[in-house]
């Protein structure tokens, strides 16, 4: 019997070495990405992220050259404490050091029997040096990077450090005011909000009666009608956008989110009442049947029949509908641009122009893509089925 | 067509259905239905929309009158002056670009999408497997845009802080500038297009493979065919109509790719497919004719596969 279960077990291992491989390819990139978020700037650009479970940068050479003689928190020798910055901020760099290295202290070498290190194993001793004396504490993870892109800091330094000495940059308050920052991933988080929330809720809507109408109304053209939809389900955004833009020059709509509502509600459309449709057609017939016996009029079967037997396909839909407004840039790069920046724009304009580091760009992609996962994970059955049922979107 | 039947019953006014239907409608006239007419009357016009297209053509130089913009669209990224030079210049054109996109996108999410399906299928793990392939999915084209950039990370100095660089200098290569060299660069971004959207293909591929009744796989298995033969001769017929709705989808959504493509490269170092050069034309050089007549060139492309959506739907509404 036991014998069996391993042989079981052997025999799948192929099988589960492959599906472990591809599932390690797929996370990898984005858990990559996380850990880097939470790294300060200057261990983000000198080692890679799978790094940060080693020492830190420079203790191993520390150890090896130093440690022996100035012992292992740097203080064993009274007159050459390492512990105090202000002696380490003489030597904070690695063409300082290296003399002083090379110089005789006593007529002995400084090193003593030790050959005097490479200039890179020196600017390595050079961080450890920085950070066992508090000049300049190299943490592990930090939640600077974060508290950086949502304030939209641009600066050298951090914005935690700035504000602490009293010398922020321009655009920077120092205040509660800051999370508004134009620039920053605050305000974008909440320009996001006000997109999607109503650009989600008004196409399930006008969805809602539409679907109602296609599958339990009698009227002329109706199949003729929703073939068409069917079709305008796949009409690539690019083919309406310069039309409509013109429109909305003239209408004052450009840069405002009632454009981006309509716009957004518009193209959701066909899909939605596709949806809706599938949804409340495929409902028992008897059941509007014997409403209708009793006296119930289309608004009563629409509103105490349909729409609550319907709550499934709403979530599915309305999951749906959210992470594609959410996650749409093309749109919001048109109609809004950067006077009402939402999440994607921001981060986009960061890729691309401003060449922002990647402590900030990795913590703004991970903001964006915090609510989303939230979503997909505790709503990941409705999205599937959403998905499912009409495996087309525009 | 057969409309299928309502209730008797619940016949109704003329005038009811169009309370619940004109606002759906009016808006997608609106948003939809009128620019693609306004976008088909722009692209025969110049690049402020007033004049005809045929205004802009250059003296001594060939000119397609009113279709101008379309003779700039098709043409401009070409070398015409050899055959060969044509060739090479066509597969690093948007259009070659878009036709890579297909062939590799398509082809690899639909067979990663297919074997990762069939493989988990009634494992232990099956749905915590399927997650991690999905999940990219949820996350926009720019934070993926953001994730792979990371990965294809091109450190001049020593250090290598992109993954995929760290690997080859570990393996003692040379570091590639992979976003940045043209040719590799297109199939560089091809492969983020897969990451993200094989757990969608490998989603809808599973439910067909799981409404595969159990009873023709025993009988076939008790036959004696082996798993690859029940595989291949039976799963993969039965499941066909649903693989070529994925392939079908996917096309859709390769040749409207735009973001991916915008965030890492912006369509340079010959990168460019048809829906970013739409927005560059439009958006960058505020050229309205060209942009228009390059969308115009797009939806034509995709018109067979709206075609095929309206076929596959009324075949459904047969059936019910």
């Amino acid at each position: 019997m036991k014998k069996e279960k391993i042989n079981k077990f052997l025999s799948h291992i192929p099988k589960n070495a492959l599906i472990a491989f591809i599932v390690i390819i797929w996370i990898v990139p984005t858990f990559g990405l996380l850990v880097t978020s939470f790294r300060p700037v200057q261990s983000i650009n000198s080692s890679g992220w799978w790094t940060i479970l080693n020492a830190p940068v420079g203790s191993k050479e520390y150890a090896a050259n130093c440690e022996a003689c100035h012992g292992k928190r740097g203080d064993l020798l009274p007159n050459a404490n390492l512990g105090d910055p202000q002696l380490i901020s003489k030597f904070d760099r690695s063409v300082l050091l290296l003399p002083a290295l090379k110089k005789e202290i006593n007529g002995a070498p400084h090193m003593q029997d030790i050959p005097v290190p490479s200039a890179q194993v020196v600017a390595d001793i050079v961080v450890h040096l920085k950070n066992i004396s508090g000049l300049e504490v190299r943490p592990k993870v930090t939640l600077n990077n974060y508290i950086d892109a949502l304030v939209g800091y641009r600066g050298t330094r951090t914005y935690t450090q700035d504000c602490a000495e009293g010398t922020p940059p321009l655009d920077i308050n120092c205040n509660i005011s800051d999370l508004l920052n134009p620039r920053g991933m605050g305000r974008a988080f909440v320009n996001s909000l006000f997109v999607t929330i109503p650009a989600t809720f008004l196409p399930i809507l006008l969805a809602a009666f539409a679907g109602y109408a296609f599958s339990w109304m009698n009227f002329k053209g109706r199949m003729t009608i929703f073939a068409i939809l069917v079709g305008l389900q796949v009409v690539p955004l690019q083919m309406t956008m310069v039309p409509i833009s013109r429109i909305y020059a003239q209408l004052g709509l450009n840069a405002t989110f009632l454009g981006v509502w309509l716009f957004h509600t518009g193209f959701g459309l066909p899909y939605a009442i596709y949806l809706m449709r599938n949804f409340l057609g495929s409902l028992p017939k008897d059941l509007f049947e014997s409403a209708y016996l009793d006296g119930a009029n289309h608004w009563t079967a629409f509103t105490k029949l349909a729409i609550p037997l319907a709550l499934p396909a709403i979530a599915s839909l309305g999951i749906f509908q959210f992470l594609w407004v959410w996650n749409d840039l093309l749109v919001a790069l048109v109609f809004l641009g950067g006077t009402k920046p939402v999440m994607t724009y921001q981060i986009s304009n960061m890729v691309s122009s401003l060449g922002a580091g990647w402590q900030i760009l990795t913590a703004a992609a991970f903001l964006s893509m915090l609510l989303p996962m939230i979503v997909f994970f505790s709503l990941q059955r409705f999205f599937v089925r959403g998905m499912l049922a009409g495996a087309v979107k525009g | 067509m057969a409309p299928k039947p309502v209730p008797q019953i619940m016949r109704q006014g003329k005038i009811t259905p169009f309370y619940y239907l004109a606002p759906a409608i009016l808006l997608m006239l609106f948003f939809i239905v009128y620019p693609m007419i306004n976008t088909i009357q722009l692209s025969f016009k110049d690049k402020t929309g007033l004049k005809s297209a045929a205004t802009t053509c250059v003296e001594g130089k060939p000119c397609w009158g009113v279709f101008e913009n379309y003779h700039y669209a098709l043409t401009a990224e070409l070398n015409t002056s050899t055959f060969s030079a044509l060739w090479s210049s066509f597969w690093v054109s948007s259009y070659g670009n878009t036709l890579k996109w297909i062939i590799f996108m398509v082809g690899f999410t639909v067979l990663i999408g297919l074997i990762f399906a069939k493989i988990v299928d009634g494992i232990k793990y099956e749905a915590l497997s399927k997650a991690m392939l999905f999940m990219p999915m949820a996350i926009s084209f720019v934070g993926a845009g953001v994730i792979w950039k990371f990965v294809y990370n091109y450190g001049s100095q020593q250090v290598q802080v992109g993954l995929l660089n760290a690997i080859i200098t570990g393996l003692g290569g040379k570091p590639i500038s992979f976003l940045t060299t043209p040719i590799l660069n297109t199939y560089m971004l091809i492969i983020v297009g897969i990451w993200i959207w094989t757990g969608f293909c490998m989603t809808i591929l599973s439910s067909a493979l799981k409404s595969v009744p159990d009873e023709i796989l025993e009988a076939s298995r008790v036959d004696g065919a082996t798993e690859w033969r029940v595989f291949t001769s039976i799963i993969i017929p039965m499941i066909m109509p649903t693989i070529l709705v994925v392939i079908t989808t996917m096309v859709i959504n390769v040749l409207k790719l735009f973001d991916l493509v915008y965030v890492m490269t912006g369509g340079n170092f010959q990168t460019d497919v048809i829906a970013n050069r739409m927005y560059t034309e439009m958006y960058i050089n505020f050229n309205m004719g060209r942009g228009t007549a390059v969308a115009v060139i797009l939806v034509i492309a995709i018109i067979p596969f709206i075609i095929m959506n309206v076929r596959r739907f009324l075949a459904q509404e047969e059936m019910r």
